[in-house]
């Protein structure tokens, strides 16, 4: 994630898993849809630093909770189950997001009661 | 020299200013700290309110305590955001720079928080650190060690809760310990060095926010059940606009029928004052000021008081239990097709009692071009001030019968009313944002704050300020504009035998009677041409002008029944639609034009509020009278 190479090879990680259909946008998703924040890119510098101000980060949970009720837009969603944004499908779309790949800190968003050890 | 020295020798109270994210419980805190020694004024130039307190503290410093605008980062993104970055800057013209900042955050949410703290501590700046709500991160079960993250971050750090004081006295205690030791002296007037954070100084923020909890945090507690439970609910794609819906209607049936007896009381009141005056004063032109100017003007604008009072009241409780954003929510989409933000809705919403808050409440709109629009139709939602000229009018010409089986008439015109300027409102945003103020949709990007319930101090407070902002705007521009009009209407006075009433005569029948050819082809004849004269102030005057063209007397209650029969008898029905429709839109209200001017720092925009609305009204008003006419209403 620092440096340039290290972005070069996250983005060919990216691809990867694009291809394997493990990734997806997250305007893609539908509630009740979880998984892990790979990348947080935009063409606009504001839209990324603002989702990266609302705690869109790389490497943050997410869970899809709801949609709006005209055209399924925006979305309500819950970060590190710690707080929930609304944002419209076409900003949510320059937040990629993979599963929810083991690390020891995760949690499985589906059963809440779990506390996370650290 | 010390801050602490410094005031203790009477130069001046240290400067302690509050800075957090929206729903830190910051003014919470803050009204908890400052009780009710609070100051509100305006920042020069905008019209972000600078909400000020003074205390004294344990140690027995004074200490003025500022509550900045709430935000998720110095990288403001609304005005609101700017004044917290430009005051904790040094910036902010006619504003010293802070000599110490507090950070409030929200223990139940400071992996979000956390990093608006560390971009103060940046700053270099004396910094306390708050852990707000602390009880409830603890009955989650949350445990947090504040001497690690003190050690951590090397500023000290306050446990409490906002709302019961709790910790409060830790905080004061912070606050003198760092008034005795900070040099409020040490020449640093503003920070200079600042730059906006770039996307890769934030992710290392998250990075480092993420240390700070693992090292901190003894014990993470479970994550909050009941909004997801409500949300479930309450953003449901069919019973969440529902809800909305029905919450809506609740509010609007309450603001009338609750409303009515304060709104007798005052009207009773002031008619006493008028007949009290009437009876022990000599007949002269002061009585007649007192009387018929600023009595009856006062009088016919304060009535509205209770019912904007309980439309804020609803407000106030659903934003302070976290309602407000899943409104915002629902309506986005729909607000979003004609290029309005969702927060629009709330300013929207308040506009229905009054479009001054409304217009105020447009300052949370983050986009510049959004919050431009949203201002520019806020005088389209039908606030209380129509609704005594809609209420004559129906009175006088719907008649009071039922349609498809029960349904009165006399409401559906009224609901008319009021969908009409919601769907111009719309229809207009549309235009604007395709044609003059184009540009690139805007994120949405909101919170959805945890419900809690409203807390009373909080909402009587705020009710409070906006009593004294809608008494202020009496007391300042309708009063003046009511010496004006009186002046206008009185002066000169009708010559020997003359067989109209004395307003004929006077410079406002003048200015009426050189308007009525221009009027005449919306079928508006030199009475109403006349009473539009000093019912461009204010909405509402214009009934009370009414009466005196048509040389009506008594109290404001006799006047509006004989009105309602004489107009019914000297009107014709496509006349009195086409003053309805002209009343949608009409920008008939000075202080709202003040408002825009200020809002926007420029008369412009108040000019092209003024023009476009008149000429809505203009065209509505003639379609309405011709299309009636041919119908047959003449």
């Amino acid at each position: 994630m620092d440096g340039h190479g290290g972005r070069e090879r996250q983005l060919f990680e990216l691809g990867r898993l694009v291809k394997a259909g493990l990734t997806q946008p997250l305007g893609l998703m539908r509630p009740g849809g979880v998984g892990r924040i790979l990348a947080v890119r935009s063409g606009e510098g504001d839209v990324e630093r603002g989702l990266l101000e609302m705690g869109f980060v790389e490497g943050a949970c997410v869970e899809v909770l709801h949609h709006g009720f005209l055209g399924r837009d925006p979305l309500a969603v819950r970060i590190n189950q710690a707080m929930t944004v609304a944002l419209r499908r076409g900003e949510a779309n320059a937040v990629l997001v993979g599963p929810l790949l083991n690390r020891a800190t995760d949690v499985e968003p589906t059963t809440d009661q779990e506390s996370r050890p650290s | 020299m010390t801050a602490g020295t410094l005031a203790a020798e009477g130069f001046r109270p240290a400067r302690i200013a509050l800075v957090g994210p929206p729903n830190s419980g910051k003014t919470t805190l803050f009204n908890t700290l400052t009780g009710g020694r609070q100051k509100t004024a305006n920042y020069p130039g905008v019209t972000v309110e600078r909400k000020s307190g003074l205390l004294k503290t344990p140690g027995g410093h004074p200490v003025e305590v500022l509550d900045l605008p709430g935000s998720y980062s110095l990288r403001a993104r609304s005005p609101d955001e700017a004044i917290t970055r430009d005051v904790v800057l040094g910036r902010q013209a006619r504003e010293t720079l802070p000599d110490a900042l507090v950070c409030v955050t929200d223990a139940t949410n400071l992996g979000q928080h956390l990093r608006l703290l560390l971009e103060l501590r940046q700053l270099g700046r004396p910094l306390i650190l708050v852990l707000n709500m602390m009880d409830i991160a603890q009955k989650r079960g949350c445990q947090i060690s504040t001497e690690a993250l003190s050690r951590q971050l090397g500023i000290p750090v306050v446990t409490t809760v906002a709302m019961r004081k709790h910790g409060v006295r830790d905080l004061l205690g912070q606050i003198d310990a760092l008034l005795n030791q900070a040099p409020a002296g040490d020449g640093v007037t503003a920070i200079s060095d600042w730059v906006e954070p770039s996307p890769d100084a934030i992710r290392a923020h998250h990075r480092e926010v993420e240390r700070l909890l693992q090292e901190a945090v003894v014990r993470e507690g479970a994550p909050e059940h009941l909004t997801r439970q409500l949300d479930r609910v309450l953003l449901h794609p069919v019973a969440g606009p529902l809800i909305l819906l029905a919450l809506l209607f609740l509010m609007f049936q309450a603001v009338f029928s609750w409303a009515e007896a304060p709104m007798d009381w005052i009207d009773g009141g002031m008619a006493g004052l008028q007949q009290w005056l009437s009876a022990h004063m000599e007949e002269s032109l002061l009585k007649s000021l007192l009387v018929d100017g600023i009595v009856a003007g006062v009088g016919g604008v304060v009535i509205f008081l209770p019912q904007i009072l309980i439309l804020f009241l609803f407000i106030l409780l659903l934003e302070d239990s976290g309602y407000m954003t899943r409104a915002a929510f629902l309506m986005d989409r729909l607000m979003s097709a004609v290029g309005l933000n969702g927060r629009a809705f709330i300013p929207l919403l308040s506009s229905f009692a009054c479009a001054i808050p409304g217009i105020m409440a447009a300052r949370t709109i983050a986009h510049p071009l959004d919050r431009l629009v949203t201002i520019l139709i806020a005088p389209l939602m039908t606030c209380s001030a129509r609704l005594p000229v809609y209420v004559l009018l129906i009175a006088a010409f719907v008649p009071a019968t039922t349609v498809w089986g029960g349904i009165g008439l006399q409401g559906l015109v009224m609901f008319g009313l009021y969908a009409t300027g919601i769907v111009g409102a719309l229809a207009v945003a549309g235009v604007l944002r395709l044609t003059l103020l184009r540009g690139d949709r805007q994120p949405l990007l909101m919170e959805l704050p945890s419900y809690k319930w409203p807390n009373p101090a909080n909402v009587l407070l705020g009710l409070w300020e906006r009593a004294k902002i809608f008494m202020r705007r009496i007391g300042t521009i309708i009063l003046s504009v009511l010496v004006i009009l009186w002046f206008l209407s009185t002066f000169p006075a009708a010559p020997e035998g003359a067989t109209e009433p004395a307003i004929y005569y006077s410079f406002a029948g003048l200015i009426g009677r050189t308007l009525e050819p221009l009027l005449a082809p919306i079928g508006f004849n030199w009475q109403i041409a006349i009473a539009l004269v000093p019912g461009l102030a204010a909405r509402e005057v214009a009934v009370a002008a009414l009466g005196t063209v048509y040389a009506l007397s008594g109290d404001e209650g006799a006047v509006t029944e004989a009105l309602t029969t004489t107009l019914a008898q000297s009107w014709t029905l496509a006349t009195a639609l086409s003053l309805l429709a002209w009343y949608v839109f009409a920008p008939q209200c000075l202080a709202t034009l003040a408002a825009v001017r200020r809002e926007t720092n420029s008369w412009r925009w108040a000019a092209f509020m003024f023009v476009y609305l008149m000429t809505l009204a203009y065209l509505a008003a003639f379609v309405t009278y011709r299309v009636a006419l041919a119908l047959g209403g003449g």
